[in-house]
């Protein structure tokens, strides 16, 4: 591991950034190293690296209080990529970088631990070491480990992780947080078990060029009155076709907005269950799939991205605030996305994308310094502020984005090699009153245990339907049906 | 006496040459083979943080896997795609070797040619994958160049079609042994005696009648060595359809093939359904290796 | 060829029947060589492109960016040159023990006559047919209580007991052993171990090296049970890292990169191909 990871960071902050990316894409099995690669790097590393490490000499008073107290000296991290790792560098209080594996606060040596997440060798290895933590000797124990959203709950719902109470963080440290990121890593009996720092709230990101010709004009009121619920959204999408335009590259954007809004979880129990919700994001996919109105290649792929340039000729991408920031080829002039040419509204419906959950283990000898970490890289108002700014995170504070909506953020153009920032890419438009809004209304109080495979098999069995490899939605379902017992063995199909 | 005692004592060495061959077969081959077994009987999975079992439930696992449709789904998926590769791969083999071995043809670079449709065979199974992956991909090297020459107005997406995905899998395997089978039955024919075909010349027999009547004829057992072993080998399908697909078998499940399935539930952690499908396997693959070995036992007879 | 077959050929030379068969073999050969190398030419070019110029179709000739993909694939997030060294260790110490053992365990059928000889021979054969995939599962319980997962030792010492490998050896050793060296040897008083490692492994090196090849390529190639082994990024082979390559899409974004990493895991096996055809062709089993 050690080995692997000075590899990866002597090319320095580009590669942090490029996992910091990673882990927001995250939710869909492959995309969640679906970090947008080497054109974005460029830009992206000239932001890391401009930002100067918050050095603070002296040790935090946690760090101190650990180190003096009878906790542990060592504090393991479990995570799976760097993303976190850099914002601990950069921005936690007396962190100070020992090697690319190893950091210091006050006395406590911090030791990072990068499972990638392919072939789920991270959840794997979190399977294998949370429920053996209590056994483990102290220099070994997993202090910390990060989740992403389409997981969260299997290990939120076993007692392998702290309840944040417990650890001395009470509901008023926490009030400026959205509701939905607390919802994510919240039990079965109400008990709030991990913390993010983001809060990627996401919305529809339109072509304002193909806006004006089609719908007269790229205001984001006049668009959104276009895209505002599923059933203009799917009109809007037969008069973009018939002006040569596909509304999205693929089904699969808007997959993520059905799934979202839905009136129930995908397991009842054993039993899984298909949500109304979601078979309609079927019939509405099937039917502009078939009407050629949009394609059914996978997220991440050429496919998926041709749009980012004019010639793509696709009218609207669904996203957060970092898939504008890194993922759309800003850096590459010819790009939608170098020109300003974006626009960014709430669009049918409120949904997220991505981010990064924070938990203790069960378990683990170092819990002031947790909470220390755990409370400042997720509510300390300058903290985030400074995180949002130099990192572009959209970050989990109320009052920090309303700030950030007030403020005018100067357009930043973008030059080749390099992004702009994200009011150019949208062309002038300040997104973070939608993505403040949109943060307020999403509702994941209905994520289950088995979100991730359930969204991966269920995405996955549709293609076959959308391709016509299937004849109908029911053996697409019953694909989908087979795939989950052999993922879950336990559950059984309704 | 003392001699023979003296060869006793010689012969003792053989038990101990084989220690290793023995200490290393039982300890990675027969005691996960058993424990694969008495796993089968058992319901036994993990399920992220939770185990369930194990609990002795006899035939259940065997039952459940025989009575769905998918087990002979994915047979019948592993069979067409080995078909696919294994009849051009025989016919092209077949001639390739006659002709390699036909005297009169008197072909040139042989050497060379021998060397490159071997080639294949030695490729990392995976990358050869990967590469056809990248290369037929919608908007990869393949479908640029059909465009560019005028075949397709659109590219085509052959990771979408049940029958191009499958022909894929078959035309890789395809290439990557035929050089291999054609090698040996290179060493089959050769091995004939050379007055039978004198005799048929003079006999004043066309170069097809000496194929089909005397090469052919004589090359039957070899034949079928080939047609088994690879039958086996196409049974253990793996590598190719699971990077192709990433393991989905897609599209609709179609190029998911036994192996790939049992790789499932070996990585679902599911120790029951896997044993269980595993010993059916290896029932299977007994079947077909005594027929191999009777026949080559006749060969040898011969 | 027999004399007078030379001649009847030749008699029948300028028979136009056999120049248009002759024809047709080598439009057949040509077209199937072009099928076998297509695939290794684009794969070259590719892999001296950059992203864009994938991007914008394919040219057949190569551009100027190798070198760029190649940094480009030594820093990107798979520890690929990592990869090759524990490739070649793996593949590289499987082929010794495979080999070195295979002789010996065919040297002990061949030259002693002990009870139970026939049917252990006739064991060997009959387990070289049970694919390896059948096992695996109590393989990787076993390894997982030996605390030998994630490390090397499961995929090398198992090629000790190498059935086919074994076979071949024993084909060999009856064609080339003969028991009076042996017994000259004894005569000598050399220990049975000394002979073995003396005189008999000598005697072997052209069926080793074939074997040794064989072995080798196909553990460098194998992916089943390495996938399920090897945990650790850094300990991977190489070809559980191109099997990732798959199912990351973030590199699949450098087109250029992975074309190059595609090339640099399989270019070392053609190069020692082209280099030992000649024994590899001569020295096929069976």
């Amino acid at each position: 591991m050690r080995h692997s990871m000075k590899r990866m960071l002597s090319v320095a902050t580009s590669i942090a950034m490029v996992s910091s990316l990673a882990a927001c894409g995250g939710s869909s099995s492959s995309s969640t190293t679906a970090a947008p690669a080497a054109e974005t790097t460029a830009a992206a590393a000239a932001e890391t690296t401009a930002a100067p490490a918050e050095t603070t000499a002296a040790a935090t008073e946690a760090a101190t209080e650990a180190a003096g107290g009878d906790e542990g000296k060592v504090l393991n991290i479990e995570c799976w990529n760097t993303e976190f790792q850099s914002r601990l560098t950069d921005h936690y209080p007396g962190y100070e970088k020992v090697d690319d594996t190893t950091g210091k606060i006050g006395d406590v040596t911090v030791n990072w631990h990068i499972t990638p997440s392919d072939d789920n060798a991270y959840q794997n290895n979190l399977d294998e070491k949370l429920p053996a933590n209590g056994d483990a000797a102290a220099d070994d124990k997993v202090d910390l480990f990060l989740m992403e959203a389409d997981y969260a709950k299997k290990y939120v719902n076993a007692d392998v992780t702290m309840n944040v109470k417990d650890l001395g963080i009470t509901d008023d440290d926490i009030k400026d947080q959205y509701q939905y990121t607390k919802d994510i890593v919240t039990d079965g009996s109400g008990v709030l078990k991990g913390l993010s720092w983001q809060a990627c709230s996401a919305g529809l990101i339109y072509n304002r060029a193909i806006a004006k010709e089609v719908l007269g004009s790229d205001d984001p009121e006049k668009v959104q009155e276009a895209v505002k619920d599923w059933d203009t959204f799917n009109a809007t999408a037969k008069t973009l076709a018939d002006k040569g335009y596909k509304i999205t590259s693929t089904v699969n954007d808007t997959y993520r907005v059905y799934s979202n809004n839905v009136s129930k979880p995908w397991v009842d129990g054993t039993t899984v269950q298909v949500d109304d919700n979601i078979k309609k994001w079927v019939d509405d996919s099937k039917a502009l799939a078939d009407a050629k109105e949009t394609g059914v290649a996978d997220l991440w792929s050429d496919d998926w991205s041709a749009g980012f340039y004019p010639e793509g000729k696709v009218f609207c991408y669904f996203g957060p605030a970092w898939l504008i920031n890194f993922s759309m080829h800003g850096d590459d002039l010819k790009s939608v996305a170098g020109q300003g040419g974006w626009g960014f509204v709430v669009g049918p419906q409120s949904f997220y994308w991505g981010g990064t959950w924070i938990a203790a283990a069960t378990g683990t000898d170092n819990p002031t310094l947790v909470k220390d970490i755990m409370l400042k890289m997720t509510t300390d108002p300058a903290i985030l502020k400074d995180i949002a700014v130099k990192d572009a995170d959209c970050v989990n504070n109320k009052s920090v984005l309303a700030e950030l909506a007030g403020e005018t953020i100067d357009p930043v153009a973008a030059e080749d090699g390099k992004a702009g920032n994200i009011t150019f890419i949208l062309g002038g438009q300040n997104p973070y009153q939608v993505l403040a809004d949109g943060a307020e209304k999403v509702d994941m109080s209905n994520i289950s245990d088995y979100d991730q495979g359930c969204n991966e098999e269920f995405q996955s069995a549709m293609k076959g339907y959308f391709d016509g490899n299937y004849k109908s939605y029911d053996d697409a379902l019953a694909a989908f049906n087979k795939a989950i017992v052999e993922k879950y063995p336990e559950l059984t199909t309704g | 006496m003392k001699k023979t005692s003296k060869v006793m004592e010689y012969n003792r060495w053989g038990y101990i040459f084989l220690i290793p061959f023995f200490v290393v077969f039982v300890v990675f081959q027969l005691i996960p083979l058993i424990s694969t077994i008495y796993n089968s009987f058992f319901e036994n999975f993990k399920s992220g943080l939770k185990q369930i079992g194990p609990n002795f439930v006899g035939f259940g696992n065997y039952v459940k896997i025989l009575s769905n449709p998918d087990l002979w789904k994915y047979f019948g998926n592993t069979m067409i795609m080995w078909i696919i590769g294994f009849i051009p791969q025989i016919i092209v083999s077949l001639l390739l070797a006659a002709w390699f071995t036909d005297p009169s043809l008197r072909l040139k670079g042989q050497r060379f040619f021998k060397t490159v449709i071997y080639l294949p065979n030695l490729i990392m199974a995976s990358a050869f994958a990967m590469l056809f992956f990248t290369l037929f991909s919608d908007n990869g090297p393949i479908n640029s160049m059909l465009m560019q020459m005028g075949f397709l107005p659109e590219p085509f997406k052959f990771f979408s079609s049940v029958v191009a995905t499958r022909n894929l899998v078959g035309f890789m395997n395809f290439i990557m042994w035929f050089g291999n089978t054609t090698i040996l039955l290179m060493a089959g024919m050769m091995g004939i005696d050379q007055a039978l075909f004198e005799a048929a010349e003079v006999d004043g027999a066309t170069p097809n009648q000496i194929f089909y009547k005397i090469t052919l004829p004589l090359l039957r057992p070899i034949l079928v060595y080939v047609l088994i072993t690879s039958l086996i080998g196409g049974l253990q399908m793996f590598d190719v359809p699971q990077i192709l697909t990433n393991g989905t078998g897609d599209p609709a499940r179609s190029t998911m093939t036994t192996i790939m399935w049992l790789n499932k539930h070996l990585f679902s952690k599911n120790y029951g359904m896997g044993g269980a499908l595993s010993v059916l396997i290896f029932i299977v693959t007994g079947i077909l290796s005594i027929l191999v070995f009777q026949l080559t036992g006749k060969e040898q007879t011969n | 060829m027999s004399k007078t077959k030379a001649i009847a050929a030749d008699a029948v030379e300028e028979n136009g029947g056999l120049k248009a068969r002759r024809f047709v073999a080598y439009l057949v050969l040509i077209i199937l060589s072009f099928l076998c190398l297509i695939w290794f030419y684009i794969l070259f070019i590719n892999a001296t492109r950059s992203n864009g110029e994938l991007g914008r179709g394919f040219q057949a000739y190569p551009s100027t960016y190798a070198a760029k993909n190649f940094v480009g694939m030594l820093h990107s997030t798979q520890p690929i040159l990592r990869g090759m060294m524990n490739s070649l260790l793996v593949a590289g110490l499987s082929a010794a023990l495979c080999t070195y053992f295979s002789t010996m365990t065919a040297y002990a059928i061949h030259a002693y006559r002990f009870k139970g000889r026939e049917a252990i021979l006739t064991f060997i054969l009959a387990i070289m047919m049970i694919p390896t995939q059948v096992s695996a599962l109590g393989f990787v319980q076993l390894m997982t209580k030996m605390k030998l997962m994630n490390t090397y030792l499961p995929l090398i010492i198992p090629s000790i007991a190498a059935p086919a490998t074994f076979f071949y050896m024993k084909q060999y050793m009856d064609s080339v052993l003969s028991i009076s060296l042996v017994e000259a040897a004894r005569i000598d008083g050399a220990g049975e171990f000394m002979i073995f490692n003396n005189i008999v492994l000598p005697l072997m090196k052209p069926a080793i090296a074939v074997q040794a090849i064989f072995t080798f390529v196909a553990s460098w190639n194998n992916y089943f049970t390495p996938a399920l082994i090897l945990k650790d990024e850094n300990m991977k082979t190489l070809p559980v890292l191109i099997a990732e390559l798959r199912s990351a899409d973030f590199l699949k974004f450098d087109m250029g990169i992975v074309y190059m990493t595609i090339a640099f895991s399989i270019f070392p096996v053609i190069i020692v191909y082209l280099i030992l055809s000649k024994n590899i062709l001569k020295g096929d089993p069976i």
